[in-house]
């Protein structure tokens, strides 16, 4: 276990924030979740859903976690608070989909939901990722390392540090991290995009998203 | 156990051409379906509320209304209804007087829906989601506990000791909570003491098995009675005789649905790999023999401990007839080896006033 990274924090204890918290806690890390409400009130459903997982508030489990998963629905984004974010490695999950979630004018330009989104949190190191699989596949589908059945996901952030410390979270969690490059190289594996809900393995991922193979 | 079927209406197309049938054929087919399946002795009929071309179920009541009529004693119900963009008043009006025509059969099953055609058709917005769920929900129910409402909210007039009615025999009507796996749905669910209904139409089925767990266990901190816990489950399936025919010929018609789905929302249809998976062990799609079907629903009772299961046949343009050899194969052979597992459904009701 790499020391710099031992916790997570997750934002959301839907679907996603529930599967990524099991799988966080299958691989050794330290969770931590928060939601809109009261920790008090969600004890109960982590207490069942994710046995491990401690409830907390965002401040807390944001300042007590080396990584930060936001897992809430995008339409909610700015409930976030940018400073409590600030410097922090943040993996963005959430999607823009205006046929299910409406029409929101912001998203509905070229740059991806992550790019507005780190607009919004401008100090945070937002690494997008984990986007691009459905909700319950992301336990299903999980792999160790050098299996060959073992799945792909896109990365992409600005800052090639926090792009490392994602990737390395992405394999221990059972997948192969293709690092696409800055943020703006999202734009390739969201709604819409071949990438999205489609499964490939590494080198797969890497011609679609075209990228230089990891040698 | 009980068992049953679930349809969005959807039309059928013809086999040569490939041009969809019209939407009023669609609507009577579902009547024949309705019928056949009370005939072999299904226990549930939903029907889900839709506004496309493809799936034209917009007003079930009043295709449950007449199904009342040629039906004696299948539960008819919605699968479910949009609650957010309709008006609670309306929906328990109707579904009452559902309840009355058919003699205590009729069921609401609320839910937020996974499709969003009714929002701007009934004029209201994706951005209001959870509120206009919530209230009107909570309207909802309300309205069922009592005849006559005092309330106020935010997205319809108030109401002042206004008359709701017709009522239920019984006195209120079954209202089930769908979801499609939000753990928070399962904790409202189990507080607010109703029925539960998971739609798993992906992945492993068995992975609903702590979210049916956290509804008990939450319905049991808020002091809820044993008899309103209720688990059921909705699912794709299709039942032929053979069971890698009726893989294949399922296959056909969900991989067609999956790639309009993916067209409109921006994702990738799943191959042919993925359905194998989904159609096997604790998948979510039940598509195959009689037998096999009968032991995946023994099996994932084991896991969820759900009293109903019932299923979405008629998908991507299914032939009437496959859908309707379908529906007899449930009632008569998946039934009786469910039933010889786990023991008969509750038995139905004396309906005293049928013709």
């Amino acid at each position: 276990m790499s020391p710099e990274t031992s916790a997570i924090g997750i934002l959301g204890a839907g679907r996603v924030g529930t599967a990524l918290a099991r799988l966080a806690l299958g691989a050794g890390y330290e969770v931590r979740v928060a939601t809109g409400r009261p920790p008090a009130e969600i004890e109960l459903l982590l207490e069942i859903m994710a046995p491990g997982a401690k409830a907390g508030t965002a401040e807390a489990a944001i300042a007590n976690s080396d990584i930060v998963l936001l897992a809430l629905p995008l339409s909610k984004y700015r409930s976030l608070k940018p400073e409590l974010l600030a410097g922090k490695v943040v993996v963005d999950i959430m999607n823009y989909w205006a046929p299910t979630d409406g029409t929101i004018a912001e998203f509905e330009g070229v740059r991806s939901s992550s790019e507005v989104v780190q607009e919004f949190l401008s100090a945070a190191l937002l690494v997008r990722s984990f986007n691009h699989m459905g909700y319950h596949e992301i336990e299903e589908e999980a792999r160790p390392a050098g299996d060959p059945d073992r799945r792909a996901l896109a990365i992409a952030g600005n800052d090639p540090a926090a792009r490392g410390i994602v990737a390395a979270f992405v394999d221990r969690l059972g997948y192969d991290a293709v690092d696409a490059g800055p943020l703006a190289a999202s734009r390739t594996f969201g709604t819409g995009t071949p990438i999205f809900g489609a499964t490939f393995g590494r080198s797969e991922m890497e011609r679609m998203l075209s990228v230089e193979p990891v040698a | 156990m009980e068992l049953g079927v679930y349809s969005f209406g959807d039309v059928q197309a013809d086999a040569a051409t490939g041009k969809l049938g019209s939407t009023a054929d669609a609507t009577r087919n579902l009547l024949e379906a309705i019928q056949l399946a009370d005939q072999v002795g299904l226990d549930y009929f939903g029907i889900g509320e839709h506004h496309t071309r493809e799936m034209p179920a917009s007003a079930a009541t009043v295709i449950l209304g007449a199904a009342a009529s040629t039906t004696r004693n299948i539960k008819l119900g919605s699968a479910v209804t949009v609650l957010s963009t309709d008006d609670p008043v309306r929906v328990y009006q109707q579904f009452a007087t559902l309840d009355a025509v058919s003699n205590g059969r009729a069921e609401i099953t609320a839910g937020r829906g996974s499709s969003t055609e009714s929002f701007p058709l009934f004029g209201h917005s994706l951005n209001d989601y959870d509120e206009l769920y919530a209230e009107k929900l909570e309207l909802l129910l309300q309205i069922n506990e009592s005849e006559s409402i005092t309330w106020s909210g935010k997205f319809r007039p108030a109401l002042n000791d206004a008359l709701v009615v017709p009522r239920p025999d019984a006195g209120s009507l079954p209202i089930w909570l769908a979801t499609g796996g939000n753990p928070h749905s399962s904790v409202r669910a189990g507080l607010l003491g109703l029925p539960v209904s998971y739609a798993i139409i992906g992945g492993q089925a068995n992975r609903f098995a702590p979210l049916a767990d956290l509804y008990r266990r939450a319905a049991a901190q808020a002091g809820i009675a044993q008899e309103k816990i209720k688990v059921a489950v909705a699912s794709p399936g299709f039942v032929g005789e053979d069971a890698a025919q009726a893989k294949e010929f399922f296959w056909t018609h969900w991989h067609r649905v999956m790639e309009q789905l993916g067209k409109i929302r921006g994702f990738a249809p799943p191959p042919r790999a993925h359905f194998d998976k989904e159609a096997s062990g604790a998948g979510a799609l039940f598509a195959g023999g009689p037998e096999e079907i009968a032991e995946r629903i023994v099996a994932l009772h084991k896991s969820l401990g759900h009293m109903r299961q019932f299923f979405q046949t008629d998908v991507g343009q299914m032939p009437h007839r496959e859908f309707l050899r379908s529906i007899e194969l449930l009632g008569t052979k998946v039934k009786p080896l469910v039933d010889a597992e786990l023991g008969t459904s509750e038995p139905a009701k004396e309906l005293t006033n049928v013709a």
